[in-house]
């Protein structure tokens, strides 16, 4: 993977601000916060079409944030399928992260108190 | 002739139903278990195996150098089997339905066909001479349709070859294996019990295979148990009420040692002989219509 600087994250998020859930769920998630770390400035991004899908529902999360321009990703748990296509795109997954809001696991990434997993949860 | 034997909930007695009908049928007969997720049919039958294949789906195999990311296989792909994402072809036979699209309209033939095995296809034949077909998913495997159509091939073919009817023990549900079990059907016999989940799955099975246009007919087993509400929901659609096996102890414990409870004693035996007659009946009036 390359080493460039990572600015643009985003956090699966049960709705759209900072102040919101995070939501552990990759695939299902409600939705993805976009946070561009220099700006600090953040968007949405709608979840609402892999939710619908009645499989296949992490590769399409995939899908919707590698069309974001995602570098990094703060979740709970990302299965295998989404794992691999998350990795051939170079996405970098930060897993375990739950039970915060959006804008604290903006914080804590930003302090370095995240490590980026190397493989999928089951 | 072939018939059905489905439910909307699990456990109100399929099988039994099955394993006895194809005991006390006056046609030669194919017994096949299309409960391919957890096939059990045997333990009744207790067929001995004649031949076991490997049944596989034809999947999308990738050749890289050949693909140049137009992504048409990937916009096709209902399933999400194919994803263009980040300038990258990503391939999950896993997800594959196999409907061959993908490859079909590759237009540099970048997608060859490989396999993924779903399981296999098992004939045996009974101590009394029944054929059976049985279908058994692989470990692993998420889908059950595809292997089912594996043996429903087999099915026909060899109903056909040997001009028999075929009895079909289905998988419960009301979703997508459960309808492509009663698909080929000529009636469906609905196993259900006087309970209130009995009739709660009695109804969505009735309002599943109603569009099919089949005829249909219902058995209830532990009958005695709950109470008539099932009763008066047949009644209500007009459903017949074909047989019913009584709610005893002594029936419980004959299954439980694997028996077939046509076998159990006279009433019983009787039971199925007129349920037998009711098929041929209803089911025989459509086939010959």
């Amino acid at each position: 993977m390359t080493a460039a600087p990572i600015h643009k994250i985003a956090i699966t998020s049960e709705g759209p601000s900072l102040a919101d859930p995070v939501d552990a769920r990759f695939g299902r998630a409600g939705g993805f916060v976009m946070v561009d770390l220099e700006s600090m400035a953040t968007t949405y991004v709608d979840n609402g079409s892999s939710q619908v899908l009645a499989q296949g529902a992490g590769i399409q999360a995939a899908e919707n944030l590698v069309k974001a321009g995602a570098q990094a990703l703060l979740t709970g748990h990302v299965g295998p399928k989404a794992w691999t296509a998350l990795q051939a795109t170079g996405v970098k997954v930060v897993q375990g992260v739950e039970n915060m809001t959006v804008g604290e696991a903006v914080t804590k990434f930003k302090a370095g108190l995240f490590a980026f997993s190397d493989a999928p949860s089951r | 002739m072939i018939i059905a034997i489905a439910s909307g909930k699990g456990g109100t007695g399929k099988t039994t139903v099955s394993a006895s009908l194809a005991s006390v049928w006056k046609r030669p007969v194919l017994a096949v278990d299309m409960d391919v997720e957890e096939p059990n049919l045997h333990l009744f039958l207790k067929q001995a195996s004649v031949s076991r294949d490997a049944a596989y789906l034809d999947v999308p195999v990738l050749d890289q150098a050949l693909c140049k990311l137009c992504g048409a296989c990937a916009e096709l792909c209902q399933f999400k089997a194919i994803s263009l994402m980040g300038g990258h072809l990503l391939v999950f036979p896993d997800m594959c339905h196999g409907c061959g699209g993908c490859m079909r309209i590759c237009p540099e033939g970048a997608l060859q066909k490989g396999q993924r095995e779903l399981g296999v296809v098992e004939m045996g034949i009974t101590a009394d001479g029944i054929p059976c077909l049985a279908g058994r998913l692989r470990i692993g495997e998420a889908l059950s349709p595809p292997l089912m159509g594996k043996v429903r091939q087999r099915m026909h073919a060899h109903a056909s070859k040997y001009s028999l009817d075929i009895l079909i023990d289905a998988p419960p549900g009301v979703s997508c294996p459960a309808m492509t079990a009663v698909q080929d059907a000529d009636m469906v016999l609905l196993v259900t019990e006087p309970t209130p989940f009995g009739l709660h799955d009695l109804r969505l099975a009735w309002l599943a295979f109603r569009p099919l246009g089949k005829p249909m007919g219902v058995v209830i087993n532990r009958a005695g148990l709950g109470d008539d509400r099932v009763q008066t929901f047949c009644q209500e659609k007009g459903l017949p009420l074909l047989a019913e096996i009584p709610y005893r102890r002594d029936i419980a414990e004959h299954y439980a040692h694997g028996g077939i409870l046509a076998h159990l004693d006279a009433g019983m035996k009787a039971t199925f002989e007129h349920l037998v007659e009711q098929l041929d009946r209803i089911g025989g009036a459509v086939n010959h219509a």
